[in-house]
C-alpha cells in the first residue's frame, strides 16, 4: 500500500480542525479500505491517538477496516424496500455470491453490504452496485444483474 | 457557457446588481424556445435516464438541432415511480417512463412538428384516462408544491437558473431592508417548526443561539437523512441547492453567525456534488464569502460528509461528528443552540426547514402562516412509499388527512389489496391503523396517535404486511444503530429484539406482550437521546392497534399476513398447477419435484421458504399458496399427477 498516496490525501486536508472523518472517507474511496498503515500515518502527522482513529473508523459503516472486493454491492434494507421484498433480494444476492452481508467473495470480486436507505424508496427494492442504482428488482432479476459483472 | 459568464462577472455589490443580473439572464432566455427538461436525480438514474440523455444528444445532432434545443438536467419532480420523466417546452408536455427507444419519436414528432405522443402520457391506472398536463394527474393535483415546484424549473448546477426565478432576492431583502432582529421576528411570526422530526419552533431556536454567549456562532444544515423511507432532503439538495443555501445565509444573518456547515450523508453523492457546485457559484457572484452583496456581512460554509451512522443525525451527535469525532449524542442539559460545535452556540436545522426561509421572507410570515393548521404552518414534504399505487415525494399543506394522502394522491393500495396501516416518522415513528385515516397530519395530531411526523417518511402497508415483523424490523434497525452509550437504549432494545425474534419464529410466550411493553416504556423514559426515547413507538403502536396479530403469532403460531418465514409453508395447489416447470427450474435448493405435464410437489424438508416459486408462478395460474397455522396437505397420489395428453401415458 503506497504511503505516498495516503500522504497526498493527508496533505490535501492540511491541519484543519475536525478533518478526521473527511480524511478517512477519502482514503476509503481511494483505497477501498482503511489499511493499518493509513491509521499509523494519520497518527504520526496529526498526533491523533491510534485508539481514537480506530474508534472513528470502526463506528461508521462507510469505513471498512478490511480490504473490499472490486465491486461493492449494497442492498437497501430501508423500510420501503423491506415491505416490497427487500429481504428476499438480499437472500438472493447472498445465495448467488455465496457470502453473507458484510463479507467479501474469495476471489475478491464482490463485497456485499446492506445499507439503511438509499433514498430511492419509490423504486424499491433497490440495489446499488459500484455507485450505480438498480430499482424495481426481483430475486430473479438481481441474480441476472450480478452475472454481468466480472 | 456559465464559466465564461462567471469570469466576466464582477462581484454583485447591491440588490440592484442582483436585479440587473436577473434581467440580463432573462433577456437571454427565450420563453418560447424549445427545451427538454430531464430529471437526472438518483431515482430516474436508477431507471436508466442516462441512456435517454445520450439518445437525445444523438438525435438532436442528427437533425442539426443541437444548438437550437436546450437540454436542461433538472432535479426530482417527485413521481419517481413513473420515471424517467421529461418535459418538453414551451408547450409543457409531460412524458413518463421514457425509454431511449422513444427518443427518436419525441425529437421528430414533438420537437420538430409539435405533435404530442399519446403513448408517453401518464395514464391514470384507475380511470384509464391519459393526462397531458400535471394539473390533470391526481398525484399532482392535490399537492401544494411550495418547495418542490422549482425543481422542474432549474438546472441545479446553474445558479443563473435560480436567480432567474427570483433567487437570492430574499437574501438581498434581508440584508438591505431588514435588521437581523426583524428577520428573526418574521420567522417567529411564521410559526415555522423544524422539519427534521422534532418540530421545535425554528424562530425560538435561532433566538436562543443569537442570545447565547460565545463566539463564533455556527449555523448547520442537517442533511443526514438517515430515516429509512425518507428522501425529501435528497431531492431538495440534489434539485435546488441554492434555495437551501439562501435560507442558511439569511439564518446566519439573523443569528449573527459567520460560519456554517452543511452536513450531508455520503450515501448521497449527487447531493454533495450539486451543493459543492452551488457554493462555488454563489461565492463567485459574491453571494457567499466576504461582504455579501456589498452589505458588509460575511459568511462562509463548509460541507461535511457523514460516514453512515443513523444516530449521527441527532443534533448533538451531528455536531460531535463535525468536530471529526465519533458521532454520539451527549446529554442536553444545555441545548446545542447554546453550546454546540466546539461548545459554541450552534443552530442546526433540517434541509427542508432552511428551504422554507426564503419563501417566508419573500411572501411574508402572515401569508406562510395562512397555509396549514394553527399549530403546524406551511407545507410538508412526505415520501410516500410502500404498497401504494403512486409512490414518490408529495408536498401538501399541513393538516391534510392521511386518507387524502393515501387515496387521492397515492391512488390507493396496489393490486386491489386491503389497507392495513401507514407508518409515519421512520424507525422512531408508529403505525397508524385504518380507523384513524381521517386524522389530519400535523405535528400534534400524529403525536396523539402515538406516532411522530419525523422527517416525513410515510410507508403504506397492506394486508400482506405483518405488523409483528414490522416492529421487529424497526427494533432491529434501532438496535443496530444504537451507539451503545446509554444502558436503557443499548440493553433495552437488545432484549426487545430477542423477544420479537422469538415471536416471529414461533417461540413466543404468553407474557411476551407485557414484557415488551415494560421494556419499551422504560427505554423511552430513561434513554439519553431521541433515538432511544422514541424507540418505543414502533412497538407500542403495533401492540396497541394490531394486538390480534401478536396473539396469533404467540398462541396459534400463525402469521396472519403470511410473512414470517418460520410460521409459513409453501404449497403447490394441484388443482391450479399447469406443470410448466417454471418454479422447479428457479428453485435455488431443488426442492420442487415435477416435470412438464406432471404436477409439481414441494419437498417441505428441503424448502428454505425463499419465496422464489411464489414470485415466478405465472399470474394466470397462481398455483403456489402460502399456508400458516394449518398443516400442509399431503402430496397428491403419483398416478393423479399427469395432466393433459400425458394422462394417457400415465394410465398405461
Amino acid at each position: 500500500m503506497s504511503i505516498n498516496r495516503i500522504d497526498r490525501i493527508i496533505d490535501k486536508y492540511g491541519c484543519e480542525k475536525g478533518v478526521l472523518i473527511q480524511l478517512l472517507l477519502e482514503i476509503q474511496r481511494e483505497l477501498n479500505w482503511i489499511p493499518p498503515e493509513a491509521i499509523i500515518r494519520i497518527n504520526k502527522r496529526f498526533k491523533i491517538p491510534v485508539s481514537e482513529i480506530y474508534r472513528v473508523a470502526s463506528f461508521y459503516t462507510a469505513l471498512s477496516l478490511k480490504p473490499q472486493g472490486r465491486h461493492l454491492v449494497r442492498v437497501c434494507a430501508g423500510t420501503a424496500c423491506y415491505v416490497r421484498g427487500g429481504p428476499r433480494i438480499l437472500d438472493s444476492v447472498e445465495r448467488t455470491l455465496k457470502i453473507k452481508a458484510g463479507e467479501t467473495t474469495e476471489d475478491d470480486k464482490f463485497t456485499l453490504e446492506t445499507v439503511n436507505c438509499l433514498g430511492c424508496c419509490a423504486l424499491g427494492p433497490v440495489v446499488e452496485i459500484d455507485g450505480q442504482y438498480h430499482g424495481k428488482l426481483s430475486s430473479a432479476t438481481v441474480a441476472k444483474l450480478l452475472s454481468k459483472y466480472d | 457557457m456559465i464559466d465564461q459568464g462567471l469570469k466576466n462577472m464582477e462581484l454583485l455589490q447591491s440588490p440592484s446588481d442582483l436585479e440587473k443580473l436577473r434581467k440580463s439572464i432573462l433577456a437571454k432566455k427565450d420563453p418560447n424556445a424549445p427545451a427538454i427538461a430531464i430529471c437526472v436525480s438518483t431515482g430516474c438514474e436508477a431507471l436508466g435516464v442516462k441512456s435517454d440523455l445520450k439518445a437525445f444528444e444523438e438525435q438532436l445532432k442528427k437533425h442539426g438541432l443541437e444548438d437550437k434545443v436546450e437540454i436542461r438536467e433538472t432535479g426530482c419532480l417527485g413521481f419517481c415511480e413513473m420515471g424517467p420523466r421529461i418535459v418538453i417546452y414551451p408547450d409543457e408536455i409531460f412524458y413518463f417512463q421514457v425509454k431511449a427507444r422513444d427518443v427518436p419519436d419525441i425529437v421528430s414528432k414533438t420537437l420538430m412538428n409539435k405533435e404530442a405522443i399519446e403513448r408517453l402520457f401518464y395514464v391514470d391506472p384507475i380511470t384509464g384516462k391519459s393526462a397531458r398536463n400535471l394539473s390533470e394527474i391526481p398525484f399532482y393535483k392535490y399537492q401544494n408544491r411550495l418547495l418542490l415546484d422549482s425543481n422542474a424549473k432549474v438546472d441545479p448546477k446553474k445558479i443563473e437558473d435560480y436567480i432567474a426565478l427570483g433567487g437570492y432576492s430574499a437574501l438581498a431583502r434581508s440584508l438591505y431592508e431588514m435588521t437581523p432582529e426583524q428577520v428573526l421576528e418574521e420567522v417567529k411570526k411564521s410559526k415555522l417548526r423544524g422539519r427534521g422530526g422534532g418540530g421545535f419552533p425554528t424562530g425560538r431556536k435561532w433566538e436562543s443561539t443569537r442570545n447565547a454567549e460565545g463566539e463564533p456562532k455556527y449555523v448547520i444544515v442537517n442533511c443526514d437523512e438517515g430515516d429509512p423511507g425518507a428522501f425529501m432532503n435528497r431531492a431538495l439538495m440534489e434539485g435546488n441547492p441554492h434555495s437551501i443555501l439562501e435560507g442558511l445565509i439569511i439564518g446566519a444573518y439573523a443569528i449573527g453567525s459567520h460560519e456554517g456547515f452543511i452536513y450531508v450523508r455520503q450515501e448521497y453523492p449527487l447531493a454533495v456534488e450539486n451543493m459543492q457546485i452551488a457554493l462555488e457559484q454563489a461565492e463567485k457572484y459574491g453571494l457567499l464569502g466576504n461582504s455579501i452583496l456589498g452589505s458588509g456581512f460575511d459568511f462562509k460554509v463548509k460541507i461535511h460528509k457523514g460516514a453512515g451512522a443513523f444516530v449521527s443525525g441527532e443534533s448533538s451527535a451531528l455536531m460531535t461528528a463535525i468536530e471529526g469525532k465519533v458521532g454520539e449524542p451527549r446529554p442536553k442539559y444545555v441545548h446545542t443552540s447554546e453550546r454546540g460545535v466546539w461548545d459554541k452556540p450552534s443552530t442546526l436545522n433540517n434541509v427542508e426547514t432552511w428551504a422554507n426561509i426564503p419563501i417566508i421572507i419573500n411572501k411574508g410570515a402572515k401569508w406562510f402562516a395562512s397555509i396549514g393548521t394553527e399549530g403546524s404552518t406551511g407545507t410538508k414534504i412526505f415520501a410516500l412509499a410502500g404498497k401504494v399505487n403512486n409512490t414518490g415525494l408529495v408536498e401538501v399543506p399541513m393538516g391534510m388527512t392521511l386518507r387524502d394522502i393515501v387515496y387521492k394522491i397515492g391512488g390507493g393500495i396496489r393490486n386491489g389489496k386491503k389497507f392495513k396501516g401507514v407508518q409515519t416518522g421512520g424507525p422512531s415513528g408508529g403505525v397508524i391503523p385504518e380507523q384513524y385515516l381521517d386524522s389530519p397530519v400535523d405535528f400534534d395530531e400524529l403525536a396523539k396517535l402515538g406516532s411522530i411526523m419525523g422527517s416525513g417518511g410515510m410507508i403504506v402497508m397492506d394486508e400482506d404486511t405483518c405488523m409483528v415483523d414490522v416492529a421487529r424490523y424497526f427494533v432491529n434497525f434501532l438496535c443496530d444503530e444504537s451507539c451503545g452509550k446509554c444502558v436503557p437504549c443499548r440493553e433495552g432494545l437488545k432484549q426487545a429484539r430477542k423477544i420479537l425474534d422469538n415471536i416471529v419464529t414461533g417461540k413466543g410466550k404468553e407474557d411476551d406482550i407485557e414484557k415488551l411493553k415494560d421494556i419499551a416504556e422504560a427505554t423511552s423514559a430513561a434513554a439519553l437521546c431521541a433515538l432511544g426515547q422514541t424507540s418505543a413507538n414502533p412497538m407500542l403502536t403495533t401492540m396497541r392497534y394490531f394486538k390480534d396479530e401478536y396473539e396469533a403469532h404467540i398462541k396459534e403460531k400463525r402469521c396472519p399476513a403470511l410473512v414470517c418465514k418460520n410460521l409459513i409453508s409453501y404449497y403447490v395447489d394441484p388443482a391450479k398447477c399447469a406443470a410448466c416447470t417454471l418454479c422447479s427450474r428457479n428453485c435455488p435448493v431443488n426442492a420442487i419435484e415435477g416435470e412438464r405435464g406432471k404436477i409439481h410437489i414441494i419437498d417441505q424438508a428441503k424448502c428454505t421458504k425463499c419465496g422464489t416459486c411464489f414470485d415466478v408462478c405465472p399470474p394466470a395460474f397462481r398455483a403456489i399458496r402460502k399456508l400458516s397455522g394449518e398443516p400442509v396437505p399431503p402430496p397428491i397420489l403419483e398416478k393423479n399427477r399427469w395432466i393433459k395428453k400425458d394422462k394417457k401415458g400415465a394410465a398405461n
